[in-house]
């Protein structure tokens, strides 16, 4: 029914759909996942969806195993994605990091409940922001987008989709449970506007080439299986061409490349949505659903002539250090309104190094943040 | 002899330095081979192969072999394996795994790929140890055998890796060992023709980890006893209960027709493409 829907046309949509409609939309060839709440609504379009477009979904016997067939998809020449809560997002860490280490094109949606374990299934939380950033082991960078509505779900799945495929890295989205499951008004683009990137393939002889090139865009054009390069990926640390190694130089090397090729392009990757911010004095940091309780806030702010705006980064991580510092030295003081017990805030902090007064405001008992809690709070602190 | 050892170097990587990381003596180097004379003799191509494989020393196989290759994390070369195989069915997609990476950590995804049949050859190389962590007890350790978490005796029974994947649902499984090569390279040649989930399980000795641990004598010694307890399924069926007690039984033991999971799934798109009516 929905197909028969025009895109251009006003849709009322979840906004686990709107994900799924993303990825559609960027290309998704392959999804692999396991059932949980609060994101299984993305499994369920995309496992009737996606074989409408010649992709392939699998539901596979536990996320760890959805996490690594979505890069075995990826090696083989697939677009891929997984899609899941904390607890799963727990489970496929270990191959998260192969990603990292193997530099696979790959999407992981998180759909935000309560934690820590099986925590508030059915209940919004935002706790999962640092572990999207360091939640395997070792060095590396991430790459995490946060939505905060209907569109903007379908808007980050499809660059969260590009930046995977641009930079050869897993790419976060990180949902909330409030945001999967809300519908809303929207529109969405036609096809012809939304703009897809494929991976970056190599030109050379296959005796040329190497599938860890370290070159001076820190991202190595993607062979794919089965089209005669022949190459070897592993999670060992390994040299240009993808053989274990234990040579100093050459660790260094390739932690250093999995570092720059998101240092070096910060500019390109960060994307920080301002409103109301012209005559700013102060401002709220807030992410995911809840940057639209700050919205609401700041109207109601705004009524009582207080000169407020939102900072809505849309890239959680890399975290926007440039913009925040500058907005350190420009603003009275900085609200960060998070549904956990301050984990982001910590960064606001650390780009701030005392410039400005951070002042924070948390929720972490399984509801949403209200506007008014977060017009009082402002009242108080500004 | 040389030749054999010629066909072999066409399918060895030439810029990975060798040596290879396994023992003088080990049993890995024998399937190695076998696998490659299976694949020659088949004439595949080696792009039509991706080689896939988790953690432990039969999985350091893929980073010598000149296919496209997967060198994953410990246990889940399986599950890797079927997003290679669904995104590219065209490709033999070979699983390389030992006793622990394929049945301890990576037991869930073994008995789920055989159940789903999807298309993967899976070798797996029994040795009976963690060999690469230097000799801890698997699942494969027999009772009342040693291991270095074991050093009383192993008191958890083993599995049998061709029965597991037998009542999981693969459609071919076979055991070979490392002492009897040609039968090996047949039984491969067999599990990667065949449509579906196979399995080889290979006996395979380890004489510098296991062996040491439990007495068992050299390389050579190993393989003796292999050639002494190994009966071939046709053998058995003319020998008394009595006679079997300590043997293992070899060759295809179990070989059914079912259909293969991506070819269903191309089914699937049809369907959702409206092609085929529901």
């Amino acid at each position: 029914m929905e197909e028969k829907i025009k895109q251009k046309e006003q849709l009322l949509l979840q906004g686990n759909v709107a994900c799924a409609r993303g990825a559609l939309a960027a290309g998704l060839d392959f999804f692999a996942g396991y059932p949980i709440t609060p994101s299984t609504e993305i499994a369920e379009y995309l496992a009737r969806h996606l074989p409408k477009y010649g992709g392939k979904f699998i539901q596979m016997e536990d996320e760890i195993a959805s996490m690594a067939a979505v890069i075995g998809a990826s090696i083989a020449g697939a677009k891929a994605m997984t899609a899941t809560s904390g607890p799963g997002f727990s489970l496929m860490q270990e191959n998260i990091g192969y990603a990292y280490m193997a530099e696979v094109p790959s999407v992981v949606v998180n759909v935000q409940r309560g934690g820590p374990s099986t925590g508030l299934p059915t209940k919004v939380s935002q706790s999962d922001t640092m572990q999207a950033r360091w939640g395997t082991h070792g060095d590396y960078n991430s790459i995490t987008l946060a939505p905060s509505s209907v569109r903007e779900c379908f808007d980050l799945t499809v660059r969260a989709m590009n930046l995977a495929e641009k930079y050869r890295t897993p790419v976060v989205v990180l949902m909330d449970e409030v945001l999967g499951h809300m519908r809303e008004k929207v529109t969405l683009p036609q096809p012809d506007e939304i703009k897809v990137i494929n991976r970056w393939k190599p030109t050379v002889p296959p005796e040329w080439y190497q599938h860890f090139e370290i070159n001076p865009h820190y991202v190595s054009p993607m062979a794919i299986f089965g089209e005669g390069y022949r190459f070897n990926v592993t999670g060992l640390t390994h040299d240009p061409l993808g053989f274990p190694t234990a040579r100093s130089k050459e660790i260094k090397d390739k932690l250093d490349k999995l570092r720059n090729k998101i240092e070096h392009n910060v500019n390109d990757i960060v994307q920080v949505k301002e409103e109301f911010m012209e005559d700013a004095t102060c401002a709220i940091f807030a992410y995911g659903s809840a940057a639209r309780s700050a919205r609401q806030a700041i109207r109601m702010a705004r009524q009582k002539r207080i000169k407020v705006g939102l900072i809505q980064p849309f890239t959680v991580w890399p975290f926007p250090e440039v913009y925040m510092e500058h907005m350190s030295e420009r603003l009275d003081m900085i609200l960060v309104v998070e549904l956990n017990q301050g984990q982001l805030v910590n960064e606001v902090m650390r780009t701030n190094c005392g410039k400005t007064r951070i002042r924070k405001l948390n929720r972490y008992d399984g509801e949403i943040i209200t506007p008014d809690e977060i017009f009082h709070k402002l009242r108080e602190v500004r | 002899m040389e030749q054999m050892t010629q066909v072999t170097h066409r399918y060895l990587r030439t810029k990975k330095k060798f040596p290879s990381v396994w023992c003088s003596g080990c049993g890995i180097g024998i399937v190695f081979g076998a696998i490659i004379r299976a694949v020659d003799n088949l004439k595949l191509g080696k792009d039509q192969i991706a080689m896939v494989s988790g953690i432990g020393c039969s999985s350091r196989m893929p980073v010598y072999a000149d296919f496209n290759t997967l060198h994953t994390t410990h246990g889940r070369a399986l599950a890797f394996a079927t997003g290679v195989k669904l995104a590219k069915p065209e490709l033999h997609v070979i699983v390389i795994t030992g006793d622990g990476d394929g049945l301890a950590i990576g037991g869930n995804h073994f008995i789920h790929s055989a159940r789903r049949n999807i298309g993967i050859t899976t070798i797996l190389l029994n040795n009976n140890t963690y060999a690469m962590t230097g000799g801890q007890y698997s699942p494969c350790t027999p009772f009342d055998k040693f291991g270095t978490t074991a050093p009383f005796g192993n008191v958890e029974r083993s599995f049998d890796p061709c029965d597991l994947a037998k009542g999981s649902g693969a459609v071919f499984v076979a055991r070979g060992t490392t002492y009897h090569v040609i039968q090996l390279q047949k039984l491969v040649e067999k599990a990667i023709m065949k449509r579906g989930f196979s399995l080889v399980e290979v006996v395979c000795h380890c004489s510098t980890i296991y062996g040491r641990l439990n007495r068992e004598g050299t390389a050579v010694k190993m393989m003796e006893w292999q050639r002494d307890h190994a009966v071939s399924i046709q053998a058995a069926q003319r020998m008394s209960p009595e006679k079997l007690r300590d043997k293992f039984l070899t060759g295809v033991l179990w070989d059914i027709e079912f259909p293969e999971y991506c070819e269903e799934y191309e089914k699937v798109i049809k369907r959702a493409q409206g092609k085929v009516n529901l």
